[in-house]
């Protein structure tokens, strides 16, 4: 499933736009900064880093919009403060930096960048799960040290054939089973209900699953249901040989328990591009080489970091003209 | 029949499991152990029926000239470029090889290595290690899915890892001596051809006398400033001073390889470029597919001494 990309229209004839007032909440993309400029009037939060309550005394009732991103969303303290705010159009698919009770309430529209990012974010696990079976990173580093001189670098382990669990079989899950399966893994998930139209085998209880599985992949939504999912339990019974990829969110992991787990030998590996503190993680887990640790990148490539700020802004334009919204999330 | 008096010559060490397994039913002579080879192998000559050889030493001329007892080499790979296969057939001596079990790895480290060189997943680890995150985000990379694919060698491997690659959405072209009508592949009838419709080449042949070099500067800058070669083959299918200099002056967008043209030398050029990726030939390095590969050399050199067919002989 993919989206074709949403050509982005000039706004020249629109001169109206170019007095909304949108709140861009961090640094997420030059390019949406770029194209957010030509448009609308736009605020940077970041530049006004004194004093957030000062500043929203001054311009709060002029921002129309909020973009955030999975580092700084719409809180309900920010949605709270602006109170003709109208929209909030997130630089993500995930939705769990916004409160959305709270726009609800208010009436506020919400839209994210579904689809666009699928494919990136599924690559990227199945990266993780064949850069951790196969040492890569570790094995670049060996040659690139001049250690292959000195001797053969040890064994790893096969990544074909081993059994997929997936916590979450929405889109991103979806496209991580489809790709698992050229690989001749048998695919299992666990999700809050059955899904209708698929084969691959259903486990109610995420302990179960990854029981089941050699590799298990976290890429569900976050929510407070979905909090530490993959907690002790689950990580004992991924075990020793076991191998946890975390391409959701780092509040998937009881992260402390991960590390122990990891350091103790009680769990065989972990591709992580999520971590509970971003940009703090966890330094003992710096020399294991049995973990390969991404700076959440599952949707930094190029073309689709542009894909996901054309939808920010065709969502933008269409709001304000009145038109339907191509992403809502409600 | 008293085995244990069959003589094996083991050229390298290559996995401890095979030595073994060899050592439970032959009488097992390693040859890397001994400081004057040649006398070593005239002390001997009369004992060794069998040779066990690698991708990096196996049978070649000299060494099957000085084995006149030899009967059969068994090698520890699927390639066979450091056999004589001509020699070998003018004596009568059996060769086998190491096929199909080692087909998902080699296509899985293919995989593997398009992913971290598009998306600089090693670079971006080392990233993370080094403290560098909490000072800055890492910069954006390239996209998989996709992506036009182009296979050089559509055999056992060549068809595993356009398997996978369908899975991303990749179209893919190919590249072989002779075009395959069942294939619904895309067929280019020259490398050149192949390299200007592809964004990711992945050479997977087998070397030959015409596959040698069969990546040249005309292939590489047909590829071009965007493009990325995959080499999972052998060193010597491309020619590696003008790899590096492509890929320094930056004419080659990025490349991922397993192998060197002389092993375990690497060009230290490479090491301090962020968009490629050196793996120390380990396409076939798993625990699994290595005890698979040794049982399968085991069961050659068996099947051999019981008179009976070969399992897997180099067609």
């Amino acid at each position: 499933m993919s989206t074709q990309s949403v050509s982005v229209q000039s706004s020249n004839t629109n001169t109206i736009m170019n007095n909304i007032s949108v709140l861009m909440t961090c640094p997420m993309s030059e390019y949406l900064e770029q194209e957010l400029e030509t448009r609308f009037n736009v605020i940077k939060l970041w530049n006004h880093s004194s004093s957030k309550s000062d500043f929203f005394k001054n311009n709060s009732n002029f921002i129309k919009a909020v973009v955030g991103n999975t580092e700084l969303g719409a809180d309900a303290e920010m949605i709270d403060s602006l109170p003709n705010l109208e929209i909030v159009s997130s630089y993500s698919v995930g939705l769990d930096k916004i409160d959305l009770d709270k726009c609800k309430e208010k009436g506020i529209k919400v839209t994210n960048t579904p689809d666009v990012l699928t494919d990136d974010v599924a690559d990227l696990a199945i990266g993780l799960a064949l850069a951790v079976s196969r040492k890569i990173p570790v094995s670049d580093q060996f040659v690139r040290n001049g250690n292959w001189i000195r001797g053969d670098f040890g064994l790893a382990t096969k990544f074909s054939g081993k059994s997929v669990g997936i916590v979450g079989l929405g889109r991103i899950g979806s496209a991580i089973a489809k790709r698992a399966e050229a690989f001749n893994c048998p695919i299992s998930y666990h999700s809050r209900s059955k899904k209708p139209n698929t084969n691959y085998k259903y486990y109610s209880n995420i302990v179960d699953l990854a029981a089941n599985c050699q590799i298990l992949i976290v890429a569900c939504a976050l929510t407070e249901e979905t909090r530490h999912i993959v907690n002790r339990k689950v990580i004992d019974a991924l075990g020793p040989k076991g191998i946890l990829i975390n391409i959701g969110r780092g509040a998937h992991v009881d992260e402390p328990e991960l590390v122990s787990a990891l350091l103790e030998g009680r769990l065989g590996g972990a591709g992580l591009d999520v971590y509970e503190n971003e940009p703090e993680l966890p330094e003992e887990l710096f020399a294991l080489e049995n973990v390969v640790l991404v700076p959440h990148v599952g949707s930094d490539t190029e073309e689709t970091s542009k894909a996901m700020a054309d939808l920010v802004i065709s969502n933008l334009e269409a709001y304000f003209k009145g038109e339907l919204l191509l992403t809502p999330v409600m | 029949m008293e085995s244990n008096n069959i003589g094996v010559l083991m050229t390298c060490p290559m996995n401890s499991h095979l030595e073994q397994e060899l050592e439970k039913r032959f009488k097992l002579l390693r040859l890397w152990t001994v400081r004057d080879r040649s006398k070593f192998l005239a002390a001997h000559r009369n004992s060794i029926h069998a040779d066990v050889g690698n991708c990096s030493v196996c049978a070649n001329a000299e060494l099957i000239e000085a084995l006149p007892k030899l009967e059969i080499v068994a090698s520890f790979s699927v390639g066979f470029d450091k056999i004589d296969l001509a020699k070998s057939k003018e004596k009568g001596i059996g060769v086998t090889h190491t096929p199909d079990v080692l087909t998902d790895d080699v296509a899985d480290m293919a995989i593997g290595l398009i992913l971290m060189v598009l998306r600089k997943f090693c670079e971006s680890d080392r990233f993370v290690r080094s403290g560098k995150w909490k000072k800055g985000t890492f910069m954006l990379t390239t996209k998989f899915t996709g992506k036009r694919v182009g296979i050089i060698g559509l055999g056992r491997v060549g068809m595993a890892v356009a398997k996978r690659v369908e899975a991303f959405s990749c179209p893919i072209g190919y590249y072989s001596r002779t075009e395959k009508p069942e294939i619904k592949y895309k067929y280019y009838s020259s490398v050149v051809k192949l390299a200007a419709n592809s964004d990711i080449l992945v050479v997977i042949c087998p070397l030959t006398e015409e596959t040698r070099h069969i990546i040249n500067r005309e292939v590489i800058d047909a590829l071009g400033p965007k493009g990325v070669l995959i080499n999972i083959g052998r060193g010597l299918h491309v020619d590696e001073p003008e790899l590096v200099s492509a890929l320094v002056e930056g004419r080659l967008g990025g490349a991922g390889l397993d192998v060197f043209e002389h092993e375990p030398e690497v060009p230290e050029e490479l090491f301090g470029l962020d968009n490629v990726v050196l793996l120390p030939h380990v396409g076939s390095g798993t625990v699994e597919t290595r005890r698979d590969m040794a049982d399968l050399v085991i069961a050659n050199l068996e099947v051999h001494f019981l008179k009976r067919p070969l399992l897997t002989p180099v067609v």
